[in-house]
């Protein structure tokens, strides 16, 4: 099987102490790939240990070329699209302000992007994202990286403190955009992860313990509250 | 009346020196974290630079005023590459390196040009004065306004209208977001330095024509007065650095004038401001 990202024996620190133990996982060059744990485990430091935003060490490689050395924008530039936790989107900028800052090649996915989140991207192009609710927060930070041609996608907790009809909105989006190109998801939520998810890895304590199917992991409750500490049929 | 006028007049006059100072301070720490302790440095060896061309050529041309802005781009820059970004994310070592090069420059200047302030000869038009409500105006003081408001001008243009000014407003928010979005933010860096070394050059031609002399201190002694006038106005706000400059001078100028208090008034005034709105009067409050 081709694979997209490879991790061997990540770790990364943030001030000093090591929040990502020794991460190893692959990532095909399709589909969803869950990356799941209980909170605080490591997960989003492992994101940010592949994109080079904490103090990394161990072996990263981008369709087989090594990017554990190389500054986090010259990651980006080669094709890797962040969707980060809480959005992080510029606040004191306006929406389109926000896109266009993202847009790294001539001819970026503008229609594409308008056309997936009308009402905040065509809508409220003018409108400071401050000035937006979480959701709508939310669809910038995911039109910010999917207005380029990705080689892969990392999206960190993109439902967190969302109302449910717009986590549904979220999925729906995410499902368009992984037709296209591999997506990494970190994502607490097991009926998210149902609904888009093909492999999931799961991390604990900054290490991987499980990799495998999603459907395998999903149809088997004491394992999820082996592993998570939730209920199966939360995925329900 | 007039001398009321002529206070305030000066007191605008002194506050965008103030501003050409603390606008170049103010975007390097909202973009970088950085207080930088060598930027009055930029400023002197700006002066110096436009004095040492102004008196070879002579007075009447712009060549010694471009000299400078040059010298202020060059050496920020210079700064920045070869000092600044070898420390990144170490804001601490950054300082020690800003405040080092403060006082190795310092002494520098003083071993070339001597200790002592050196009066300068000025354009006579510059030093002819303009009345305005009877008040007899250096037309010194008019120049600086003017470069003043020019340069804040241009910088909220380039801002607001300029890619780079976009990856400069979204670095002051969120530094670390702009990277992830692919984009070299170490170039924003270098460029908002060589921002500040110009706003500094001008500074340095126009301070020396304001006061009517180049010092190896006078960097020192306006930057002083430069930071507080960042604090107040808020760190990383260019708007709020251009409303502290002037609330700062001319508050300064009347107290001076007619109590002699000028220096603590404003020291007094950073404490209130301090202790009243920390973040200072158009800053953003930390999270």
């Amino acid at each position: 099987m081709n694979h997209v990202l490879t991790v061997s024996h990540l770790t990364g620190t943030i001030a000093g102490q090591q929040v990502v133990e020794d991460v190893s996982f692959e990532v095909p060059a399709t589909g969803v790939t869950a990356v799941l744990g209980r909170n605080g485990v490591g997960k989003t430091s492992t994101i940010k240990a592949i994109l080079g935003l904490i103090n990394r060490s161990g072996e990263v490689t981008l369709e087989g070329r090594r990017i554990v050395h190389m500054h986090t924008h010259r990651i980006v530039q080669l094709g890797v699209g962040y969707v980060p936790e809480d959005r992080e989107v510029f606040t004191g900028l306006t929406v389109a302000e926000n896109i266009s800052l993202a847009v790294r090649q001539r001819s970026p996915r503008l229609d594409f992007v308008r056309e997936l989140f009308p009402e905040v991207v065509v809508e409220r192009a003018q409108q400071r994202a401050g000035t937006l609710s979480g959701g709508q927060q939310q669809m910038v930070s995911l039109a910010r990286a999917l207005v380029n041609d990705n080689k892969l996608l990392l999206v960190d907790e993109p439902t967190k403190g969302l109302a449910p009809k717009i986590v549904d909105e979220v999925a729906d989006v995410l499902r368009e955009a992984a037709k296209t190109v591999p997506v990494v998801l970190v994502e607490q939520n097991l009926k998210v992860i149902d609904l888009l998810a093909e492999r999931v890895v799961v991390i604990d304590a900054g290490r991987v313990v499980h990799t495998g199917p999603a459907r395998e992991l999903l149809d088997d409750p004491e394992r999820i509250q082996q592993l998570l500490g939730v209920h199966g049929e939360a995925a329900a | 009346m007039s001398t009321f006028i002529l206070l305030l007049i000066t007191g605008l006059g002194l506050g965008a020196l103030y501003f050409l100072v603390a606008s170049g301070l103010s975007l390097i720490y909202g973009l970088m974290g950085v207080l930088n302790f060598a930027h009055g440095s930029f400023l002197t060896l700006s002066a110096f630079a436009g004095w040492e061309v102004g008196r070879r050529i002579g007075l009447d041309t712009l060549t010694g005023f471009l000299v400078a802005i040059l010298v202020g781009a060059i050496v920020a820059a210079l700064t920045e590459f070869l000092l600044i970004r070898p420390l990144y994310e170490r804001h601490i070592e950054q300082v020690l390196v800003t405040v080092g090069l403060s006082l190795a420059t310092v002494a520098l200047f003083e071993g070339i040009w001597g200790p002592d302030p050196i009066n300068i000869q000025r354009m006579p038009w510059l030093i002819e004065t303009t009345t305005i409500a009877g008040a007899p105006v250096p037309n010194s003081v008019f120049i600086a306004i003017g470069a003043a408001v020019l340069v804040l001008i241009g910088l909220l243009v380039f801002l607001r209208k300029t890619r780079y000014g976009l990856i400069i407003r979204a670095g002051v928010e969120n530094r670390s977001m702009v990277t992830a979005l692919g984009i070299d933010v170490r170039r924003a860096f270098t460029l908002v330095f060589t921002i500040g070394g110009i706003a500094a050059g001008i500074g340095g031609v126009l301070a020396s024509n304001y006061f009517g002399y180049v010092s190896p201190l006078m960097g020192g002694s306006l930057l002083i007065f430069a930071f507080i006038v960042t604090v107040i106005g808020g760190l990383g706000s260019l708007a709020g650095a251009a409303v502290a400059s002037i609330l700062v001078a001319v508050l300064q100028q009347f107290t001076n004038y007619y109590w002699g208090y000028g220096d603590l008034i404003v020291v007094l005034l950073l404490a209130v401001v301090l202790l009243v709105r920390p973040q200072g009067l158009l800053g953003r409050k930390a999270a």
